[in-house]
Formats: structure tokens, C-alpha cells, sequence
């Protein structure tokens, strides 16, 4: 009946009333309640601390104040000393406001984090930076193909290929001239297989791929571009 | 994020060598960095306290003034570093924009001190972080709002200069009625009417004594002449107001649309439609209704008070705050009110009979008003019961504050224009002291420049330690400045007194047939050369002031020359004045040579006929010398 069940309910939200104010005195234990600010606390402990400077040196060919410099550089982007990948791609998507560089930038993100646990540490950095800077040509060309071959099974596919091309021209947006058709990556990709691709099994293995850079007249050139970036 | 771009420049450089193997065509050349220098340390000197930092750090912004070249004008080649002489607290952050990319904003920092340094070093407020910027932006208006006050009350103030014709003298005497006496008595007078008014209502309706009959009558009725002639003397008063108000309105048609207008038509209406409708029975209980209208004249009050203006603006302020609670306030009545009428439905004889008739318990507690009418029988009802009322001063109390905190804002804001107003009075005389005493330095150290002049004719030195004391370079470069001018335009800066000194003596040169020292003609003549002056106390050549100019004259410690050119001498006062004034170009017309009257501070020398001389002419700088044929020293000024 009405009357009961008005009874019924005014007992209910006395009792609930009740046990509200029995947790405030922390009686009664809440049930569930993870640890969720011990989680908290994890992550903002992640941090980083390089290697000394003289082993770093040893790893690459900067100069001590070169690599002074750029860890002021990084460190003060990074205070925890780590980039993840969305740091990145913010970071690179700042040089290219006109595309969309995330795809790219993926790319680069794994071909930096040699040790792959998801985080740029300032060795991988710096590492890499030498490699690209200061190292022969053949390193460079090997950082290239590294950065190609997506799965790092020492073959770049077609697939792996278009995906790159792909990258590199959203990079470009949509205001260009002329306007970037949906098959440019494609013709791009079969255009770099013709010349890549000598025994044309579909893959590029890297002597072919090293062999081909190296007859190359444009692209030795252009690997000297960046020598005096730093 | 420029700080973050210039940082990872060379990193996506580099990256860059990715692209290369699927490149085309040949890459452009890359540019080549000119005299590429080391990351150096500079040192950057703020009043003293040394700041350094790397200057790639504040090569960050090339467009501000640490980032560009334009720090090379502050360089100290001696101690090879940045003088800045500057705050060095606000360059602490400013320094920390440059290193973090963030700007912030100390809270103890003055608004406009920190304005000029952003300013100063070329940096734009809007680049403030988030964090900062809504305090930021708060104080910002604050200040905003405190000048534009300050800006407004100066404009009243000036709005006494220009002639007005009647209708603005009237609108003005209307608004502020601290500029008249008439406006004052009449700010006063319909204030207590107003009042007569009101107390009439009410004592209108209070029972006073009874009438053959045992029936209580209330005042009204017992005395409807008397109270009638009250009224009728109010209303009359208050339509001519609102008349005069209507004509003296600079818009019409926006005075009748604001709410002061409205408020008195309304209080004014309710007699006139009585007039009309006197004897008809049919709607004499509207006319009834009619009067409770006039109740609305105690609003007229709210001109005569700040507080009741401060307390409509600040609930107008205050809407939206009102609006919730009035909002929460409705949500909650309707639940609660439904909860009781259910919980008390079966218990017999209640009075809760339907949910709208439950609204009014579920107000009363609410409110913790409590009337005891409406009262909760069952358990249930008990229960929901005082769950309501404990929820009603929650929900009450919640808005409150902020309207709280409204009024207190803008009654301080008040508090403070009204402070502003009278230290605006000091400060007005502070800058007017300091700017005469400006402009009577610079005619001092003329008349020292004559009196060097005069000693040097004379041949005495006795004072001449005492006038060439040392003035600043800065004072004696003003004092050429003001010199030059006076070159440029060919005439000369004299003080107030001495200029409208002048401009009775020219009027007194404008009667020179008639001479007679009557004051009436002085008077008379003195309007048209300074009219302006009409306030200020015009000074009869053979009033006291002789002696007043005497005095300040023989502070100055300047010779007292005469030139006179008139060979007859009297001893009349007036006559002297007359004869003085021959010689005297007025100052108003042209500026040639004029008699300049400059007194010794050696009392006893002086005759009686030189005491009562220099006043009456004009103390201007004469360029010449002519003999006088009195025993007084004549000098040619400038």
C-alpha cells in the first residue's frame, strides 16, 4: 500500500543517511577503493638520467660542448628526460602546420627508440643525431632504410613503402601546387621500386638498396646536405 | 611553443635525411650559418643585480627587445655586459619567459609597473600563461575601472566652465544638487514632501478614537479634509517636479523610459485618476487598489540615497545568482512538496490535500520559518519532513555569498570614488602649488638677472652673494627655455596678480580723461580686459593690496624702480596711481617697454611716496632706463 511503502522508503534514505555519515568517520571501510594514488605517484617518478658525458662521447661523434648544448636543448622540453610519442609528434607537427606530420613522425619515433620501450631517452637522442650528422655515408643511408623497413625484417615491402610515401605527403596538406592527386604516393612508390628493386622480387633488400643510393648522383649530394646543422 | 621549435630545429634537420633516398630531384642548398658562434654566456646588469644567461636563451624571441639587436644599446662596453636600469623583481620573469617559454604574473606586483616593463622589453601581455592570466586580466580591469572613474569625475567637475542655458543649468541642478543652493533647497524640499507623503499614507490608515456608534474609525476618515489637502499639496508638489524634470530632460523620450520617471508617474497617478472618478460606485474597489500605488513614493527616496541606488544596482548585478537560487529553490520545493503530500495521504484529517496545497508547508520549512499550520503527522512524513527542512537551508545559503560578495564590491568601489573626490581636492592643489611655484621661480631668477643687472650699474655687492645663489643646471637650462620663448613671441611671462594688476590699470588708462579714483569706474573698467576672472578678487589700486604686493615683493629682494613721467607730483595716492600709469603699456595689448617695479628689501630707505607707488604700476621688465624725478632708483629690466 501507499502508506507502507512510503514508510519503507523514508527508513531506506534514513539508512543511507546513516552509513554517509558513518564513512566520514571512516568506520566503515568503503569496499571497493584501489590504489589509485599510488598509480599517480609512478608516473610522475618516471624519469631519466643519461649516461655521463665522456660515454656518451665515446657513443657518438659530438663534441663535449655540442652534446652540452643539445642536452640543455632537450632537457628543457623534457624535464623528465624522456620524449613519449605523443610529445613528439607534437613537437615535429610544429615545423609542418600546413600537413598533417603524425604519420611521419611515428615513423621516426620508432626509428629513434632503438630499444623500443616507447620512450625517447636523450642516448637514443643523441645517437641517432650522430648517425645523422656526423656519420658516413653508408650510416646514413642504413638510418634510412631502418626507417623504411617498418617491421625490421631487412626488406622494405611495397606496403611498408607506401605507408612512408603516404607520410611524407600528408605532410604537405591540402594547399599545394598542383594538387597532390590520390595515386601520387602510389606512381612515387613504383617510380622509387623501379629504380630500387634490381632482381624484382617485390622487396628491396638492403645491398640493393645500398647500391642503388650509391650510383645515385642526387641522392649522395643530398646526404652531404645537413653536415653543418649543428 | 617558439622556444620548443627553435630547440628541435636542428633535430628535424636532421630527420629530414629520411626523405633523401625517395627524393626525385636534386635538394636546394642549405643556408649557411655566417660567423656561427659558440653558445655563450652574456651577463645582463639590472640596477645592479646580475642576471646571466645563454644567448641562444634569449634569442628565443627575436622580436622582443632582449632577442634582437636591440640590446646592443645597452651594452657596457667597459664592464662588457647589459646595463638595464630597470626593476630587477618583474626582470626575474621576464628572464623566465625566456627560458621556459611562459610568462607570469607576480600577485604583489602593481598592474601598471609590471605594463611598463612587458613594454619596456617589447613583450605582448597576451603571451601570459594561463595560470596567470585570469588575475591577470582581473587587476588589469580593476585598475581600468578605478582611471575611468577618475576620468569621469573630472569631466563633472569640468562641465562648470562653458555658459549653459537654462534647460542644461536646470538638468544639472536636477542631477547633481551640490552645484547650487537652489538646487540643493530643492533637493531638500521634495525630500520632505516625499517623506509627508509616505508618514500621510500611513497614519491614514491607523484607528484614531472612535464616533458616536462604538465604530472604530481610522484617521483617514475622520479627518478626509485635512488629509486630502495633504495629499493634494504633495502631488502638486511632485507633478511641477516631474515637469520640470520633462522639460529640463536633455532626451525626452529616454527620461521618460527610465525607471526614476516611471516610478513618478506612478506615484502621481493614482490622485489624478481619484479626481476623475470620484462618485462611481462600480469602481471605487479599483480605486481602492489604486492607492496602494501610492506607497510606490517611497522609491522616489532612492534618489535622494547612495546606499538604496547601490543596493537596486547591485540585485540587478546580481541576476543570474538570484535566478538559480530561485531556480534550485522551485526543484526543490516540487520534490519535497510531492514526497509529503504522498507520505501524509493516508493519515486522516490532513491538511495536506494536494500537492500545490503542500507547496506552502514545503516553503514555510524551508525557510525555516515554521508557522505550525501545515504539520506532518505519519512517521514518514516526519522523516521527509525535516529532510526538507535541513535541505532548505543548504540550498539557501549556497548563492548567497556571491550576492554578498557583489555588494561588497561594488559598495567599496563606491566607497572608493568617494574618496578619490576629496583627495582629488588635495591633489589639485598640490599640482597647482608645485606649477606656480614653477612659473615663480622662472620670474624670480628674471628678476635676479635684472637685479644683477641693477648692482652692476649701481656698483653694489652687498647682495650679490645672495641673489646668484646656485640654481641646478637643470633649473637655469629651464629658466633659457622659458627665456627663448619669450624672445620667440616678443612678450613676456608675468604672475596672476601682476596681470590683472595690469588689466585694471589699462582700465583705469581707458578713463584717462576723467582721472578720478573714484573704485566705481575701476570696477567697472576692469570686466572687459579680465573677465574670465570674474570670481577671483580684483585688486583696487588704493585697496590694501599695496601693501600685500609690498610684502611679497620685498621677499623677492628687488630694487623698487619707478618710472614716472609725469613732471607733477602729488601726494594723493590716486594721482600717483594715474601718473605711474601713463608711462604703463598695458600688458593685455602690447609688450613694449613698461615701467617695472621691483622693491629693495631695505624698508627704512624707502619713502612713503615709493611705498605707495609700485603697486598700482605694472611690474613689467622695462628695457628702459629713464631718469625719474623722484629719488628713487630707476633700472632697465631684461
Amino acid at each position: 500500500m501507499g502508506i507502507q511503502g512510503m514508510e519503507l522508503c523514508a527508513m531506506a534514505v534514513v539508512i543511507m543517511l546513516f552509513i554517509a555519515v558513518l564513512k566520514q568517520f571512516g568506520i566503515l571501510e568503503p569496499m571497493s577503493m584501489e590504489d589509485t594514488s599510488d598509480s599517480d605517484l609512478e608516473l610522475s617518478s618516471i624519469r631519466h638520467q643519461p649516461e655521463g658525458l665522456e660515454q656518451l662521447q665515446e657513443l657518438t661523434k659530438f663534441t663535449k660542448k655540442e652534446l652540452q648544448s643539445l642536452y640543455r636543448g632537450f632537457k628543457n622540453e623534457c624535464p623528465s628526460g624522456l620524449v613519449d610519442e605523443d610529445t613528439f609528434k607534437l613537437i615535429y607537427a610544429q615545423f609542418f602546420p600546413q600537413g598533417d606530420a603524425s604519420m611521419y613522425a611515428h615513423f621516426l619515433f620508432n626509428a629513434f627508440d632503438v630499444d623500443r620501450n616507447g620512450a625517447i631517452c636523450f642516448e637514443n637522442f643523441v645517437v641517432g643525431l650522430s648517425i645523422l650528422l656526423r656519420g658516413t655515408v653508408h650510416e646514413k643511408l642504413n638510418w634510412a632504410f631502418n626507417l623504411y623497413d617498418i617491421n625490421k625484417d631487412g626488406y622494405i615491402t611495397k606496403e611498408e613503402m607506401l605507408a612512408i610515401m603516404k607520410s611524407i605527403y600528408n605532410m604537405m596538406g591540402r594547399y599545394t601546387y598542383p594538387i597532390v592527386r590520390d595515386d601520387a604516393p602510389i606512381e612515387h612508390v613504383e617510380k622509387f621500386f623501379q629504380k630500387m628493386d634490381r632482381n624484382r622480387d617485390g622487396v628491396v633488400t638492403i645491398e640493393e638498396f645500398l647500391e642503388t643510393c650509391q650510383k645515385d648522383e642526387n641522392i649522395m649530394s643530398s646526404m652531404q646536405l645537413f653536415e653543418n646543422v649543428i | 611553443m617558439a622556444a620548443g621549435v627553435a630547440a628541435w630545429l636542428p633535430f628535424a634537420r636532421a630527420a629530414a635525411i629520411g626523405w633523401m633516398p625517395v627524393a626525385n630531384c636534386p635538394m636546394p642548398l642549405a643556408p649557411t650559418e655566417k660567423n656561427k658562434r659558440q653558445d655563450e654566456l652574456i651577463i645582463l646588469n639590472v640596477s645592479g643585480r646580475r642576471f646571466q644567461t645563454w644567448r641562444t636563451t634569449l634569442e628565443r624571441y627575436p622580436d622582443t627587445l632582449l632577442g634582437s639587436t636591440e640590446k646592443e644599446f645597452f651594452f657596457n662596453e667597459d664592464t662588457k655586459e647589459y646595463f638595464f636600469d630597470r626593476d630587477p623583481e618583474v626582470f626575474r620573469c621576464i628572464l623566465n619567459f625566456y627560458r621556459t617559454g611562459k610568462l607570469h604574473y607576480p600577485r604583489y606586483e602593481c598592474i601598471s609597473a609590471y605594463d611598463e616593463e612587458l613594454a619596456f622589453y617589447g613583450i605582448l601581455p597576451e603571451i601570459i600563461g594561463d595560470c596567470c592570466y585570469e588575475e591577470y586580466k582581473d587587476r588589469k580591469r580593476e585598475n581600468a575601472e578605478r582611471l575611468m572613474d577618475d576620468n569621469d569625475s573630472e569631466n563633472n567637475q569640468e562641465g562648470s566652465m562653458p555658459s549653459l542655458n537654462l534647460r542644461q543649468t536646470m538638468w544639472r541642478a536636477f542631477e547633481n544638487p551640490h552645484t547650487s543652493t537652489l538646487a540643493l533647497v530643492f533637493y531638500y524640499v521634495t525630500g520632505f514632501f516625499i517623506a509627508v507623503s509616505v508618514i500621510t499614507n500611513v497614519v491614514e490608515t491607523v484607528p484614531c478614537g472612535t464616533v458616536p456608534g462604538n465604530k472604530e474609525l481610522p484617521c483617514g476618515e475622520r479627518y478626509a479634509v485635512a488629509f486630502f489637502c495633504l495629499d493634494t499639496a504633495c502631488v502638486m508638489i511632485f507633478t511641477v517636479e516631474y515637469l520640470m524634470r520633462l522639460f529640463a530632460a536633455p532626451s525626452r523620450y529616454r527620461f521618460m523610459r527610465s525607471v526614476m520617471s516611471i516610478i513618478d508617474v506612478v506615484a502621481i497617478m493614482p490622485y489624478y485618476i481619484g479626481l476623475v472618478m470620484t462618485n462611481n460606485e462600480d469602481v471605487s474597489g479599483a480605486f481602492v487598489t489604486l492607492r496602494v500605488f501610492r506607497v510606490f513614493r517611497i522609491f522616489k527616496f532612492s534618489r535622494h540615497s547612495q546606499g538604496l541606488r547601490i543596493l537596486g544596482y547591485t540585485l540587478k548585478s546580481c541576476a543570474s545568482e538570484l535566478g538559480f537560487l530561485l531556480f534550485s529553490l522551485t526543484m526543490a520545493i516540487i520534490i519535497f512538496a510531492t514526497v509529503m503530500f504522498y507520505a501524509e495521504k493516508g493519515s486522516s484529517a490532513s491538511k495536506f490535500t494536494s500537492i500545490p496545497a503542500s507547496f506552502w508547508y514545503t516553503i514555510v520549512t524551508m525557510t525555516t520559518l515554521g508557522y505550525g499550520d501545515m504539520v506532518p503527522k505519519t512517521i514518514a512524513g516526519k522523516i521527509f519532513g525535516s529532510i526538507c527542512s535541513l535541505s532548505g537551508v543548504l540550498v539557501i545559503a549556497l548563492p548567497v555569498p556571491v550576492i554578498v560578495s557583489n555588494f561588497s564590491r561594488i559598495y567599496h568601489q563606491n566607497q572608493r570614488a568617494d574618496k578619490r573626490r576629496a583627495q582629488k581636492k588635495a591633489r589639485l592643489a598640490r599640482i597647482r602649488v608645485a606649477k606656480t611655484g614653477s612659473s615663480s621661480a622662472y620670474l624670480h631668477s628674471k628678476r635676479n638677472g635684472l637685479l644683477n643687472a641693477a648692482l652692476e650699474l649701481t656698483g653694489s655687492s652687498d647682495d650679490e652673494q645672495h641673489i646668484s645663489k646656485s640654481t641646478s643646471l637643470i633649473e637655469s637650462q629651464h629658466h633659457h627655455l622659458l627665456h627663448c620663448l619669450e624672445k620667440t613671441t616678443n612678450h613676456e611671462f608675468i604672475d596672476e596678480q601682476l596681470f590683472e594688476q595690469n588689466c585694471m590699470d589699462n582700465s583705469m588708462q581707458n578713463y584717462p580723461s576723467t582721472r578720478s579714483p573714484s573704485l566705481s569706474s575701476n570696477n567697472g573698467g576692469s570686466t572687459s580686459c579680465c573677465s574670465r576672472r570674474n570670481k577671483t578678487t580684483t585688486h583696487l589700486p588704493n585697496s590694501k593690496v599695496p601693501a600685500t604686493r609690498l610684502q611679497s615683493m620685498q621677499e623677492l629682494s628687488t630694487i623698487h624702480i619707478q618710472c614716472s613721467e609725469q613732471p607733477s607730483l602729488t601726494t594723493s595716492r590716486s594721482s600717483l596711481n594715474m601718473k605711474s600709469d601713463d608711462g604703463l603699456r598695458p600688458n593685455c595689448k602690447t609688450s613694449h617697454l613698461t615701467t617695472a617695479i621691483i622693491s629693495i628689501p631695505t624698508p627704512p630707505a624707502l619713502t612713503p611716496e615709493g611705498e605707495s607707488r609700485p603697486p598700482p604700476s605694472s611690474p613689467h621688465p622695462t628695457m628702459n632706463i629713464s631718469t625719474t624725478c623722484s629719488n628713487v632708483v630707476k633700472v632697465s629690466a631684461l
